[in-house]
C-alpha cells in the first residue's frame, strides 16, 4: 500500500491525509479517548507552567496573570532553603543509586548461578512480594519495628543493656533507614529484567567458557555480567533522569520536625510551600516544580547522549 | 541448558563458590522473610504480648483481638470499600484505555502512530509538574469528588509501551487474512487481537491495580472528605501520624501507657495484613505473566 502510495505524490498531503482518515476511521476513533487524556492531564499542566514567571491570582486564570520574569527562581535560588533542599535531594537519590542499582544484579546473578531450582523459586517469590506493600504500610512497619518503646529493634538493643534509639526521629538515621528500606522492598523486583536476560544467555558461551577452563565465577564475571550491562545502562539512564524527582511519598511519610534537616528535599518543601500554608503562593512553587523538571530533563539527554557515544546505547 | 555438563565439571572451588552463592541468596530470603513474618506473627497474638516484646518469631498467646478491632473500625471499613471501588473502576478504565491506544500505535498502516508515540512518550521524561497539575484538577472540578481518584491517572504511557510491543509481536498474516475476509479494523481487535493477548491484559490489570491499590498522593492532594478517603490515607492516620505522637511522647508511664496502647498496637499489624494481603494473595498467580511484561517493556520500549 505504502508502496503504491509515494512514487506519485499526485494528490495533496491533506486530500491523502483525508483519504487515510476515511479508511482507517476506526483506528482514529480508538485513539481519540486515549489521545484527549494525554493531551488534557499532561499538555494542559505543561501549559499552566507559564505561571512559574507569572504572579497568579486565581481570579485572573493562567493566562490572565501579570508576567513577572524570573522573579520567582530568584527568589528560590536565593531562599534559605536552597542549599538545605538542594543538598538533601541530591543526596538521597545518590545514595540510594549507588547502593541501589548494583544489589538487584547481584541478586540476579546468584539466582541465575544457583542449581536448586525450588530454592530459586521460593527466593523470587519472596523477594518480589515487598514490592506489592504500599510505602504507607512500608512506612508504617518501619515505625512499628523501630518505636522506642515497642519496636522490636530496640528490643533487641535494650537486650544488650543499651538506650533504645530513636530511629524514625533522628536525622542522621533518616538517609540510611530511607535507601535501605527501598532495597528491602524493591531488589527482588529490580531483579527480574536483569534476569530475564541472563535467561537469554547462549549456553554455547558457558560451554566455551568451560573448555577454557574457566571457573563458576569467572564465568558469572566474563559471561553473565556483560551480558546485563546493555540493559543495566539504560535502567541507570532512566534513573538518572529522576535524580532531582525523588520520590514525595515516602520522604514525606518518613518525615517529623526532629529529622527535618535530613529529611527536607524539593518535593517535600514544595508540597508544604502549596498545600500545608496558610498563604500558598502556586506561583513560587511552580517555579521549583519547573527547575526540578528542568534539571531532571537536561540530565537525561547528557546522560543518554554519553551512553550513544560511548557506550551504543540509548533511549531514543 | 545442559545441567549435566556443568555438573561433571565442577571443581571444589566451584562448588565452594556455589554454596557461598546459595549462603548469599539464603540471607536475602531471611532479610526479606522476617519483618513479613514478623508482622503476620504480630497480629495474631495477643494485645499484651505485642507490647511487652514476647513475640519474635511465632504467634504469642494467639488471638484475632487485632482483626476484630479492623474490623470494627468504621474509617477503615469505609475506606477499604472506597479502595476497592477506585481500583475496580480505574483498572477497568486503564485496561480499556491502554488497549484503545496501544492497538492504532501498533498498526504498521496507521500514518501518525509514529507522531502520536513521541507526543505520547514525551510525557514519560517531561510534566507541568504538581501545582499546575492541581490548578487544572480545580478547574476542571475534579478536587473532593471520586471521579479525582481515577481519572488523572487513567493511563499509563509505559504500559501502553509494553502493549504495543506485544501487539505488534503477533503474526502479521493474521491481519491481513482477516482484512482479506472483509474483517473491519474494530473487529479484528475484539475477535482476533484481544482472545491471543490474555496474559498481557492480566499483566496490566494486575500492573495498574496495584497503582489503584496503593494510591496516596492523588488523594493526598484532592480528597477533603472522610466518607471518599481510600484506604490508604487511612492507614496513614493509624500507621504513621499515631506512631509518631506515641514515639514522641517521653515521659509517659509505661504500664499505663501499654495497657491502653495495647490494642491500638495489635491493631496496626493486623491492618498491615488485611491491607496487603489481597494483593500479595492475587500476585503468585500471574507472577509468570509480568516476569514476561517487564522483559517486553524495558527490552524494547
Amino acid at each position: 500500500m505504502e508502496a503504491k502510495a509515494r512514487p506519485h505524490s499526485g494528490p495533496s498531503l491533506l486530500k491523502r491525509m483525508k483519504q487515510d482518515l476515511v479508511a482507517r476511521y476506526q483506528l482514529y476513533l480508538l485513539i481519540l479517548l486515549p489521545f484527549t487524556y494525554i493531551v488534557v492531564f499532561h499538555y494542559f499542566p505543561m501549559y499552566g507552567l507559564q505561571i512559574a514567571f507569572k504572579d497568579f491570582v486565581a481570579t485572573q486564570g493562567i493566562t490572565g496573570s501579570p508576567w513577572v520574569g524570573f522573579k520567582h527562581f530568584e527568589n528560590f535560588f536565593t531562599s534559605p532553603s536552597f542549599e538545605l533542599v538542594i543538598r538533601n535531594t541530591i543526596f538521597l537519590t545518590i545514595y540510594g543509586l549507588l547502593i541501589g542499582f548494583p544489589i538487584p544484579i547481584i541478586l540476579a546473578l546468584a539466582l541465575n548461578n544457583t542449581l536448586r531450582t525450588k530454592f530459586k523459586k521460593s527466593v523470587q517469590l519472596i523477594t518480589y512480594a515487598p514490592h506489592f506493600i504500599s510505602v504507607v504500610v512500608l512506612v508504617g512497619m518501619m515505625y512499628q519495628f523501630l518505636s522506642p518503646k515497642f519496636g522490636i529493634v530496640n528490643q533487641l538493643i535494650g537486650l544488650f543493656g543499651h538506650d533504645p534509639i530513636m530511629f524514625m526521629g533522628s536525622e542522621q538515621w533518616f538517609r540510611h533507614l530511607y535507601v535501605w528500606s527501598d532495597i528491602w522492598q524493591q531488589m527482588g523486583w529490580s531483579s527480574i529484567i536483569y534476569l530475564s536476560v541472563l535467561s537469554t544467555v547462549d549456553g554455547d558461551q558457558h560451554e566455551a567458557a568451560i573448555v577454557d577452563g574457566a571457573s563458576r565465577f569467572r564465568r558469572v564475571l566474563h559471561v553473565d555480567l556483560p551480558a546485563i550491562i546493555p540493559t543495566a545502562v539504560i535502567l541507570l539512564i532512566l534513573n538518572t533522569g529522576y535524580i532531582m524527582s525523588l520520590g514525595f511519598e515516602k520522604v514525606y511519610l518518613m518525615q517529623n520536625t526532629m529529622n527535618l534537616s535530613s529529611s527536607e528535599v524539593i518535593s517535600t518543601y514544595l508540597y508544604k510551600l502549596s498545600f500545608a500554608s496558610s498563604l500558598p503562593n502556586y506561583s513560587y512553587s511552580a517555579a521549583i516544580g519547573f527547575f526540578n523538571s528542568i534539571i531532571n530533563f537536561t540530565i537525561l539527554c547528557i546522560v543518554n547522549g554519553l551512553a550513544k557515544r560511548y557506550g551504543n546505547t540509548s533511549l531514543w | 541448558m545442559s545441567m549435566n555438563v556443568y555438573n561433571r565439571r565442577m571443581t571444589r572451588q566451584d562448588r565452594l563458590f556455589l554454596l557461598a552463592n546459595d549462603i548469599f541468596l539464603f540471607l536475602i530470603l531471611l532479610v526479606v522473610l522476617y519483618p513479613l513474618v514478623y508482622v503476620v506473627s504480630a497480629s495474631f497474638s495477643s494485645p499484651s504480648a505485642v507490647v511487652t516484646g514476647k513475640v519474635w518469631l511465632f504467634p504469642v498467646e494467639p488471638s484475632l483481638a487485632g482483626y476484630k478491632a479492623v474490623f470494627s473500625n468504621k474509617s477503615i471499613m469505609t475506606g477499604y470499600a472506597n479502595t476497592l471501588f477506585y481500583t475496580i473502576a480505574g483498572t477497568m478504565l486503564n485496561v480499556i484505555l491502554t488497549i484503545a491506544a496501544a492497538y492504532p500505535l501498533a498498526r504498521r498502516d496507521f500514518k501518525p502512530r509514529n507522531v502520536i508515540m513521541m507526543i505520547f512518550a514525551f510525557t514519560m521524561f517531561f510534566g507541568g509538574g504538581i501545582i499546575p497539575t492541581y490548578i487544572l484538577i480545580k478547574n476542571l472540578g475534579l478536587i473532593d469528588t471520586r471521579w479525582v481518584m481515577i481519572l488523572p491517572q487513567a493511563l499509563s504511557v509505559f504500559n501502553i509501551i509494553i502493549t504495543r510491543t506485544f501487539f505488534q509481536n503477533t503474526p502479521s498474516e493474521l491481519l491481513e487474512a482477516s482484512q482479506i475476509d472483509g474483517c473491519s479494523d474494530m473487529r479484528y481487535l475484539i475477535s482476533v487481537l484481544l482472545p491471543l493477548s490474555k496474559p498481557i491484559i492480566a499483566v496490566m490489570a494486575l500492573f495498574y491495580s496495584v497503582m489503584h491499590w496503593n494510591a496516596f498522593f492523588d488523594a493526598l492532594l484532592y480528597l477533603n472528605s472522610d466518607n471518599l478517603r481510600p484506604l490508604q490515607l487511612v492507614l496513614r492516620e493509624i500507621l504513621v501520624v499515631n506512631s509518631i505522637d506515641v514515639s514522641m511522647m517521653q515521659n509517659v508511664n509505661i504500664e499505663e501507657l501499654a495497657a491502653r496502647q495495647g490494642l491500638s498496637e495489635l491493631l496496626k499489624y493486623s491492618l498491615i495484613i488485611i491491607a496487603s494481603v489481597p494483593l500479595l494473595l492475587f500476585y503468585p498467580f500471574i507472577q509468570r505473566f509480568f516476569v514476561k511484561g517487564v522483559m517486553i517493556g524495558a527490552i524494547k520500549g
